[in-house]
Order: C-alpha cells, then structure tokens, then sequence
C-alpha cells in the first residue's frame, strides 16, 4: 500500500474527478489518494465518482478555502 | 455461460441517456458511461461559483445517473481536441455558436475509440429523431454515424425502430422489438416512461447541457475572438466568459465585473493574468480587465469599477488598480453616472 497527494486546487468540477479517476487509475488496489481542492462541489462528486467505480472514500475534510478526501483504490475488474 | 455484450453509453446527465442505457441494461448488456467534458458544459460550474445557488444541493448530473442506473462512469477531458469542433465546425453553427452536429459526431468518434481501447462492443445514445434541429434530425443521424466511424455499431434505443438496423440488433445482442420508437420534441413520453421504471428528480436542463446553445454566452464568446483579432480560446477563458457582468467601452479592453461574493472569490484566482481594480473607500465588486488599458482608459476603467459599487453616488471613490507585474497603484476618481454608460457596452 502507498500513499499518494494530487493537487486538484483551483479547479472547478468536473476537472478535479477526472484527476482523481487518471490518478486512481495508476495506483493499485489498496494505495491511498489524497485530492486536494478549493471547489467544494467535489465533497459530492469524488464520492460519488467512488461510489459507483467502486473505491471508497476514508476521509474528508473541510478546511474552508480547501477540502481534502481521502480515497482507498478498490479492486479494478 | 457467455459474457454479456458491452455497451459504451453516452451520458449527459439528462433523461434521454439515462432512458437509452436503462434500456440496454434491461436487455441484459453490460453497460458503462462516458460523460465527455469539452469546458462548455453547463454541469457544475456557475453553481460552484455563484453565492446566490450555494443554497442549493449540489450534484453532477452525469455521477447521479450512473449511480441511479448501478453502472460505472468514466469522465474524459477532451477541451483540447474539442477546439477543433467549436472554431471550425464542417457543418456551421446552430442559433448560436452551437456546432451540435460536429459535436455529436466528435463525441461518438471518441466514443469509438473508447469502445475499441476497452474492447467494448457498441456506442449507445439517448438520440430522438426530431428532438433537436441540428443534430438529431431524420437527415443528420446518419452523418453522425458515418463521419464519427462509429456505422452501425452506433445504437439509439430511443429511437431504433425508426431507424434502420444496426449490428447490435442484426446479431441479436439486443431485441430490436424491445427499443422504442419516439420521434419529436415532446418529452412526454420519456417523462412516462421515467416514471414507469421510478426515476425522480433527473436533470432537465433548458437548451440543453451547453454553453454553447446560450445566446448571451455565445454573444460573449464571438466578442472575445472579435477583439482578440483571432478565433481561439483557452479553458481560462471560456470559464471568465460564464462569469460575472461583461463590458467592453472599446476595442482594447473589456472589464469582468463580479456580481455576488462567490464570483468576488472566483475572479480573484486570476489576479496575475488580468489588471484588477476594486474600490477600497466603498465597497464594491472586484473587476479584471481584459486587454490593455493605460490613461484615459484605466481612468475610464476606473470610474466603471467605482459606478458598480456602493460609491456609485459618491462624489469620489479610490479605486485601487493592480497591474499584472504585480505594481498597485490608487486613483481617486468620479463614478461615471449610469446614464453615461451606452448599453452596447453591456455584452
């Protein structure tokens, strides 16, 4: 397991859950990935986006101007 | 037992695409989604930065469809190839500056791509015969099936028995009987048939899920590439032009005035490529100014900035103005009357 930061400051969604999936996609079942963002709408969407590809969100955080959410990978089939 | 065929969907988020991949789903294909993002969508992104819609909950219409329906989603960037679509659109533009045509086709070629990368089978879409006038037309769909590459491998259960067959039914993956025949822009029946299977709250978006197909947008739009002296963008860009209050005085300069707090916050990301000028005697929106302005125009700038604000009736306001090399400067000035200010200024 490794644990891995991705900048998705200053960018509005969608574009912080397609950085979120392209670096997902790199990782291996069990690593961490921690996005960082300024827009709030990803508190929704990267869960979401968990959700339905099946990786699960561990943390998230709100620290006023950024949000921080914590996604475990999951199994890729 | 044999593995199901697998089917790439196009989701907009809205109830077409959400109809057209129920209806794979219940012929037992195994379906996942592409939402394509061009930088244009109208998904997200006002709502993420406008104070007066923070109130509501926000969500991507896209993400809730896929979970509605238990399917995955793959979001794919593709503002950069997608340039090509809106700056020279082979078959024009729509009412706007909407090139729906080359954009269907554009999204299903990467469609295409996608489905052949991840060895899928076919491309599925919520297309209706006669639904839009540009891109879903009796004459067009076949342009979008030819030119994207996609051919018969291209299946619109919305419409599919209107159409004619495709591989997907030829073959026997899906029953041809079992895809629907709508036609037209009444939305009635996809409203029943929503309800049929218990889907509430899908996303319904006037004009469609475009910037593009927005009058007012498009009008921006063309003035940016009118004064800029040539036809291009960048994502910043096309992002300013969905915010704030636009006004050109002149050919070399157009100010972006925020509107609430949100776009205050918004606008402030982009300090270092843009002047920005806010009033600090008054409290007042926080301006950029697009182009080159120095004298009487950052003069003429300035008393625009002060006539937004609360010193709009004021005898002075001191205006501070920050230049892109960073260097601040002050300038005490009259707010220009309202009746001064010509309303094709207003973009």
């Amino acid at each position: 397991m490794s644990r891995h930061q991705l900048d998705a400051q200053n960018l509005l969604c969608p574009m912080p859950v397609i950085r979120a999936q392209d670096a997902v996609a790199k990782l291996k079942a069990g690593d961490i990935l921690e996005v960082v963002c300024t827009d709030h709408g990803a508190l929704q969407d990267i869960p979401a986006w968990c959700r339905i590809n099946g990786h699960k969100v561990v943390d998230t955080r709100d620290l006023g101007r950024e949000v921080i959410i914590t996604i475990e990978v999951g199994q890729s089939d | 037992m044999t593995q199901p065929r697998k089917a790439a969907a196009l989701i907009s988020g809205g109830l077409d695409s959400l109809l057209a991949a129920k209806l794979m789903l219940d012929q037992g294909i195994h379906v996942e989604g592409i939402n394509f993002f061009t930088g244009f969508c109208v998904e997200g992104h006002t709502h993420a930065i406008r104070s007066k819609d923070k109130h509501k909950p926000k969500r991507n219409n896209a993400l809730w469809v896929a979970e509605t329906l238990g399917i995955k989603l793959h979001i794919i960037d593709v503002i950069e190839p997608y340039k090509e679509v809106v700056l020279n659109p082979s078959h024009g533009y729509g009412a706007n500056l909407n090139p729906c045509l080359d954009c269907k086709g554009f999204m299903v070629g990467k469609a295409l791509e996608w489905v052949q990368e991840n060895d899928f089978d076919f491309i599925v879409t919520g297309e209706v015969i006669g639904q839009r006038p540009m891109s879903q037309r009796r004459d067009t769909m076949p342009v979008i099936a030819t030119e994207s590459g996609a051919g018969d491998l291209l299946l619109r259960p919305l419409c599919a028995r209107l159409l004619p067959e495709t591989k997907p039914e030829r073959e026997g993956w899906v029953d041809r009987e079992r895809l629907l025949n709508l036609s037209g822009r009444n939305r009635k029946p996809q409203i029943a048939l929503a309800r049929e299977y218990g889907f509430e709250d899908y996303a319904q978006p006037a004009g469609g899920c475009c910037f593009l197909t927005d009058a007012a947008y498009s009008k921006k739009l063309a003035d940016l590439w009118e004064n800029r002296g040539e036809k291009q963008y960048d994502l910043d860009d096309i992002m300013l032009l969905k915010v704030g209050r636009h006004v050109r005085p002149n050919a070399s300069m157009k100010l972006i005035v925020a509107r609430d707090d949100g776009e205050n916050n918004f606008l402030s990301g982009y300090k270092k490529r843009f002047t920005s000028l806010y009033a600090v005697s008054h409290k007042g929106p926080l301006v950029l100014l697009d182009g080159e302005a120095d004298g009487d125009d950052l003069e003429l700038a300035a008393r625009l900035v002060a006539r937004f604000g609360q010193g709009r009736d004021a005898d002075a306001v001191n205006i501070s103005i920050c230049l892109k090399d960073g260097s601040t400067r002050e300038m005490l000035i009259s707010p220009m009357p309202v009746s001064d200010i010509p309303q094709e200024w207003y973009i």
